[in-house]
């Protein structure tokens, strides 16, 4: 045990819970807590992604506009593909119960309908016809040395500031 | 080897590698593929400001700006490394035309320098694009709960309805935006 940090009581973790599941669709479902190091692979992971962001052209911008325009199947390939192996990845998941490398159960966090997926859905899609870009390929386009994207992204993070402000006022 | 991640590659590629990383999370350490949730834990982590919609424990969360790091890493390293000399991408002709009337001429960059720079940023259609653009997309995801990772791949790779709400949202948006409001902004 050596590996785990102090975990907190179950209690607190279920009120901790319900203020990060709300809205979030990617949470931590892992209830043990280890030190920063095991976040290294992480890094790993996400190295990957980037890589497929920029040598699939998924930052471009004119593949972006070809999608919206039904001007190019590259972009539907690429989402299409992966929900298919991610969903046949889940079922496997399922099926054989399979563990964490820690032996934690596999939990997805179950999503609630709201009119905001609706609402927020069309701001979000409209924001990523105009960027070209949705969050993940926005920071790989600051990776790839644009470095002007970083004010997008500092615009992304005041939206998010606004939408937290706001919450509370907005149809949901 | 060095050739294959030279070269631009094709969809069926790419998705399946993007698809392996949901089970690969999760098996790692439960953690569910998404992106623009980092976008909030930066904000719980800087700006909480008593909102509570920001009061949690960002730290627990941490997984995911390093996932975030990794992201920028990655990129880096492909497009400074691994990218063969001057690769035009192969654009629908129609895409060219339409862009060349708003004097958009160069298609070699993945992000146009014409579009997206630093001088643009003080015109009107620079504004648009890069400011606001990228305030509806932090807006427009949280509010949406997720972005294209969390709901469109994850979201429907597990089966949950609202993901499909929410990625057909997106789609329409898109639709909308890019063929009547990007036009618009182009012509500033």
């Amino acid at each position: 045990m050596s590996n785990f940090v102090e975990t907190p009581t179950q209690n607190t973790l279920e009120v901790q819970d319900a203020t990060r599941n709300s809205d979030a669709i990617c949470t931590n479902q892992s209830h043990l807590e280890h030190r920063w190091y095991h976040n290294l692979k992480y890094v790993i992971v996400g190295s990957l992604l980037g890589l497929v962001f920029v040598k699939a052209e998924i930052i471009s911008w004119f593949r972006i506009q070809e999608m919206f325009r039904l001007q190019s199947f590259h972009m539907y390939g690429i989402i299409g593909s992966a929900i298919a192996v991610a969903s046949l990845s889940i079922w496997l998941i399922k099926r054989f119960g399979l563990l964490t490398i820690y032996s934690e159960e596999i939990h997805i966090a179950p999503k609630t309908f709201n009119r905001g997926q609706i609402i927020g859905g069309l701001i979000f899609g409209s924001g990523w016809a105009i960027t070209g870009a949705c969050p993940g390929p926005l920071y790989a386009q600051v990776g790839a040395g644009v470095s002007v994207i970083l004010i997008t992204v500092m615009s992304a993070l005041i939206g998010t500031w606004a939408y937290a402000y706001l919450r509370d006022k907005l149809p949901h | 080897m060095l050739t294959f991640f030279q070269q631009p590659w094709d969809w069926y590629i790419a998705g399946p590698v993007i698809g392996i990383l949901v089970p690969l999370l999760l098996l790692l350490g439960n953690k569910s593929f998404g992106i623009s949730s980092s976008f909030r834990h930066v904000c719980a982590a800087t700006f909480p400001n008593g909102i509570k919609f920001l009061q949690y424990d960002w730290k627990k969360e941490q997984w995911n700006l390093f996932f975030v790091v990794g992201v920028l890493l990655g990129s880096f390293i492909a497009s400074y490394y691994l990218s063969a000399p001057a690769q035009a991408p192969q654009l629908h002709p129609e895409l060219v035309a339409e862009m060349q009337q708003y004097g958009i001429t160069d298609f070699t960059q993945l992000t146009p320098a014409q579009l997206f720079n630093w001088q643009n940023l003080f015109t009107l259609r620079g504004f648009a694009m890069m400011i606001m653009g990228g305030f509806l997309i932090g807006f427009g995801s949280r509010y949406a709960g997720g972005c294209t990772s969390g709901h469109a791949i994850m979201g429907i790779s597990s089966l949950q309805i609202p993901s499909v709400i929410a990625t057909c949202c997106f789609m329409i948006g898109g639709f909308i935006s890019a063929n009547y409001i990007v036009p618009f902004i182009l012509s500033l």
